[in-house]
């Protein structure tokens, strides 16, 4: 482990630069952006979970007085087939035809025309006014269903990718993927122990509270402006231009204040819209989801179903594993089964394994990214299943997991080595923690469970500017959802050596600032960090050299300390040091302003591994489950801001605990969600969950400065298990699906 | 939202005249106390034209009273009112527990007894509360006044006995004898802000010895109305609401219960919990009695 460094400003918890204008209601959200004659779009939206798109018929709509313009899927360019990267990203044919639907609808809230008028009423009452003519087709509902041979087919072009030899049927498996090492039989031959389950999750939804906004205006030249709640301004604005053919240039996105994205705002779905209808209006045009919307067409993550074998010797050392798993992609190939795939064992250093993983269409909407993509679902199987193991052999869950745990060195099962990793300290941490040495309470159940995710690195841009009186501008490309810039900001103080307060970060707009890949996959401390820590270092060697030139000295001569430049040690100079002030202050002088930048693809983004456990205890009348306590633990590398780290952390046990407790989305038998809106689609409540207890580890990324990993999406990935494992440990029944909701628990508690 | 007209009438017969105007002309009016389910409906697909008649200017309507025999609460009277009259609170505390399960605390400013009553939910917490209580809707209309028991008054999911040119004016309460107590009971999935999967009010009444002489149960959510269960009350009555009692209630309950299959709970789990929660319930409403 390194050794630990002292930081001025890095590790410190200043209050966000966003927060007053938040806490205030100044701030600006995707649906706060209007502008003078603006009008409003609305979508309609398929009744059908499956049916093909026979004729829509605008001309009704169009005639109404207010209507301004009406476009389907006729009005949209035929887009080919291409990959867009990213955490958000997928096959643009396919964002293009989850945007607005063209021969077919896929699931029940498929895009199907939308309208611009002079007021909300109006374009809703435009909608009424299309004719869609239907051809109903059986919907394809459940994950094993749709795999069978003789299911109904969503995509009659879609044939499984990734198989040995093409297949000559097509099928609603898009794509198969297999990791594997070593000798699986051999490895189940030398256990003591084997545990096999099938665990199945319904779809879940990222939940966030701003709904999706946006609002458009085409000029007469034929450029638009768009401003949006976005992970990604820059993605937007590459989506937008392949799905409606438009150059990138002729295309503005500003990102407004997000209220959440949790990886689901990663994707468009107005947006391509709402330009189309601004053009053909002539007018801007402002769209806004209500939550119903949300729930039925934008986002969910995948419900799967994961079969586990596992088998290890009774001194806990895990011999072989297997896994299969069926993801539901929704209506378009990309569920994020290889994520899952790549996750499962990743915490454990197993001789020999085999996962096969499934990419499986179903008429549901297209999944999105939600946090930690993939690796709860797959994980979950595993950390359950574990459990069991540790049961069955008498041993302590965090020793099994001590006695497997990936450390530097160990091979990925999804192929690299790993650098300096924190699993073992997580483990470690754990077992020493208060929460952990204390009995169990009465009544209540412990469960633990790891968490891991890779983090990404992926491009970014920052500059950094320097004012007439040494102040600073930071800017960047990354939309702050978990207070980046109160990060970039501290890193951009600790580089350059002047007070936290002195800096003003901004995400600026795709115009003013160099292009940055999404805010997701964790990485913008990690990776725009890094581009804004290379910009202030740019910044220092201007300063330097602008010293030197005053001071009559080569570069090399200066140093920078302390937020200013002073003479190397060893340079005999009679000189006051220039702070970044004086520097600035002489800038005219000294060539000109002062403007550092970096542009990268970052690499080496560390992994995140974590430790969670926490009571819960059940009430046997009536399945209800509390949670008593629980605890993150979780390497973060280097904490830039540790207030946001546990709030990353507590965050993420807070969806995870409402995934595995009450959280999924309810079909009736056509295809219909029954419960779209948070009433019954069960996020938790404040009163429902204890304060989350935290501890940050902080093991460094050798691949950043400050040693940041991402810590935005491991926290979501243990709460799963944990709480299947705890309600195992109250109740005495093992219970393998989730959620564990009321009804669900009592009647594996009545043992039916 | 819809286009509404808006009138606020300042006594009963102007407000029994507008409804009735309405009545007989064919157009909508509906009533709006605090309007804490009214509103959400103004914003949600039915856009019609209707006439939203404010009752919460009307003297009856807002009137407290708490008499030797009798308690009488004005409908539009906000929960958040009843639930800081700590003389209530005393009298029929499970009332005023259900009151206070009505949305949360900035809800609860506005959200009134009789809006909940006549929004006739059959998973609205109020209303078991009420039965057990032995509540009395007192309505207006242009035939005068008429008493009706709780009870009696939700006749399916979202409707109940009231014509077109009634309203309610507030509900009474016999003032609960020596030794007595209530409680209210509901099951969510959550702590806050849901509804019901299944409630149950029990209010018991007991003699010198510990024996109870007279016991009401309500349930909700668990048929397409609120229910009186007599049969539960017979199975605690002449009892000390020991736990056989209390399970024969609860048994009581499950028979008595109907419910359905939906996102919210199964037919089997909504027959079990409404008799865990008629239990738990008598047992709170017994210590309470025990206590007075």
């Amino acid at each position: 482990m390194a050794e630990a460094v002292d930081y001025r400003y890095v590790g410190t918890s200043p209050v966000r630069p966003d927060g007053v204008d938040k806490v205030t209601g100044r701030a600006q959200f995707g649906a706060d952006q209007n502008l003078p004659n603006m009008l409003h779009g609305r979508v309609l939206r398929s009744p059908h979970a499956h049916a093909r798109i026979k004729r829509v018929d605008l001309s009704k709509a169009l005639a109404m007085d207010g209507v301004r313009a009406a476009v389907s899927g006729a009005d949209f360019p035929a887009v080919e087939s291409g990959e867009i990267g990213g955490e958000g990203g997928g096959d643009v044919a396919d964002i293009a035809r989850n945007v607005m639907a063209r021969d077919k609808a896929l699931y029940h809230g498929h895009a199907v025309a939308a309208v611009a008028a002079t007021s909300v009423e109006i374009a809703e009452r435009a909608l009424e006014a299309i004719e869609v003519e239907y051809e109903a087709l059986p919907p394809v509902l459940d994950v094993l269903e749709a795999m069978a041979p003789d299911a109904t087919l969503l995509d009659e072009q879609c044939f499984t990718k990734n198989l040995p030899e093409k297949p000559d049927k097509p099928s609603n498996v898009a794509s198969v993927m297999t990791l594997a090492r070593g000798d699986l039989d051999a490895g189940f031959e030398q256990a003591d122990v084997v545990v096999e389950g099938e665990y199945r999750i319904p779809m879940a939804h990222q939940g966030y509270i701003e709904p999706h906004a946006c609002t458009a205006t085409v000029n007469e030249e034929g450029k638009a402006t768009v401003w949006c709640c976005t992970q990604g301004h820059f993605e937007f604005r590459a989506m937008t231009s392949k799905i409606l053919k438009w150059k990138i240039s002729d295309l503005k996105f500003v990102a407004s204040e997000i209220g959440g994205g949790f990886g689901g705002k990663t994707v468009v779905y107005l947006e391509p819209v709402a330009v189309l209808l601004s053009k053909h209006a002539g007018r801007p045009v402002k769209m806004v989801m209500s939550r119903e919307e949300v729930f039925r067409a934008t986002g969910p993550t995948s419900g799967s179903v994961c079969r586990v074998k596992v088998g290890a010797q009774s001194n806990g050392k895990i011999t072989a594993a297997k896994a299969w798993l069926a993801y539901e992609a929704g209506a378009f190939a990309g569920a994020p089964v290889m994520p899952g795939a790549m996750s499962i064992f990743a915490p454990y250093e197993i001789e020999n394994f085999l996962v096969e993983g499934h990419d499986v269409l179903v008429n549901k909407p297209k999944v999105a990214a939600y946090r930690a993509p993939g690796a709860p679902q797959a994980m979950h199987a595993f950390e359950v299943a574990l459990d069991d193991i540790a049961r069955q052999i008498g041993m302590d869950p965090l020793d099994l997991r001590l006695a497997n745990a990936a450390d530097e060195g160990t091979q990925a099962p999804y192929g690299p080595k790993f650098p300096a990793i924190g699993f073992k300290a997580c483990i470690e941490a754990a077992k020493k923690h208060p929460n952990y040495t204390k009995p169990v309470p009465e009544g209540a159940g412990r469960g633990v469970a790891a968490g891991f995710w890779f983090n990404i690195g992926m491009q970014s841009s920052a500059e950094v500017r320097i004012n007439e009186d040494g102040t600073v501008i930071v800017m960047e490309g990354s939309p702050d959802i978990g207070g980046s810039r109160a990060s970039m900001g501290l890193m951009a103080a600790e580089t350059l050596g002047v007070p936290y307060e002195q800096i003003k970060t901004y995400v600026g707009d795709t115009e003013s600032t160099g292009f940055c890949n999404v805010t997701g996959g964790s990485r913008t401390t990690f990776a725009t960090g890094l581009a804004v820590v290379q910009a202030c270092e740019d910044i220092i060697a201007q300063c330097k050299s602008r010293a030197a030139a005053t001071w009559g000295m080569d570069d090399d001569q200066v140093e920078w300390q302390d937020g200013q430049a002073i003479p190397a040690p060893g340079v005999n100079a009679d000189v006051k040091p220039l702070s970044l002030a004086d520097v600035a202050a002489s800038a005219p002088k000294t060539g000109g302003p002062i403007l550092g930048r970096a542009s990268l693809n970052a690499q080496g983004a560390g992994a995140s591994f974590a430790v969670n456990f926490g009571d819960l205890k059940v009430d046997p009348e009536t399945g209800a489950v509390e949670v008593l306590s629980f605890t993150g633990i979780q390497d973060a590398g280097k904490a830039i801001h540790p207030a946001y780290v546990e709030g990353q952390m507590q965050g993420g046990a807070a969806q995870g605990l409402g995934w595995a407790l009450n959280e999924e989305y309810i079909y009736d038998a056509n295809g219909v969600m029954e419960n779209a809106g948070f009433l019954d689609y069960r996020v938790p409540v404040a009163s429902d969950l204890p304060m989350i207890d935290t501890q940050i580890v902080e093991v460094p990324n050798p691949s950043h400065p400050y040693g940041v990993r991402g810590v935005g999406e491991t926290p979501i990935v243990a709460p799963l298990a944990v709480a299947s494992n705890a309600v195992r440990d109250a109740t005495g029944v093992r219970i393998n699906d989730l959620p564990l909701s009321p009804p669900r628990i009592l009647a594996a508690l009545s043992g039916e | 939202m819809g286009e509404f007209a808006y009138v606020a009438p300042r006594n009963v017969a102007d407000a029994v005249g507008v409804l009735q105007d309405h009545a007989n002309n064919g157009r909508r009016a509906q009533v709006l106390a605090g309007g804490t389910d009214l509103l959400v409906q103004l914003r949600g697909l039915d856009k019609a034209p209707r006439t939203i008649v404010d009752v919460k200017k009307i003297e009856e309507t807002n009137r407290l009273d708490i008499g030797g025999d009798e308690i009488y609460i004005g409908a539009a009277i906000p929960s958040a009112i009843l639930n800081e009259n700590q003389e209530l609170k005393s009298l029929l505390p499970g009332l005023i527990e259900a009151a206070d399960l009505i949305g949360s605390t900035q809800i609860q400013g506005r959200a009134s007894l009789g809006g909940n009553l006549c929004n006739s939910s059959p998973a609205a917490d109020t209303i078991p509360a009420m039965i057990a209580d032995r509540g009395i809707c007192v309505i207006a209309g242009s035939g005068g006044e008429r008493e009706v028991p709780v009870e009696d008054f939700c006749t399916g999911v979202g409707t109940n006995v009231m014509t077109g040119d009634e309203f309610l004016l507030g509900l009474k309460f016999p003032r609960p004898p020596a030794n007595s107590g209530d409680a209210y009971l509901r099951f969510i999935p959550r702590t806050e802000m849901d509804i019901a999967v299944a409630g149950a009010g029990v209010s018991v009444t007991l003699d010198g010895g510990g024996t109870c002489t007279a016991a009401r149960v309500g349930i909700g959510a668990v048929a397409p109305t609120p229910l009186l269960v007599a049969d539960a009350a017979a199975a605690l009555v002449g009892t000390a609401v020991d736990d056989d009692a209390l399970a024969a209630a609860g048994a009581a309950c499950s028979t008595a219960a109907s419910p359905i299959n939906d996102k919210r709970g199964t037919v089997e789990y909504r027959r079990k919990v409404v008799a865990v929660l008629c239990r738990r319930a008598g047992a709170i409403a017994r210590d309470r009695a025990l206590a007075a």
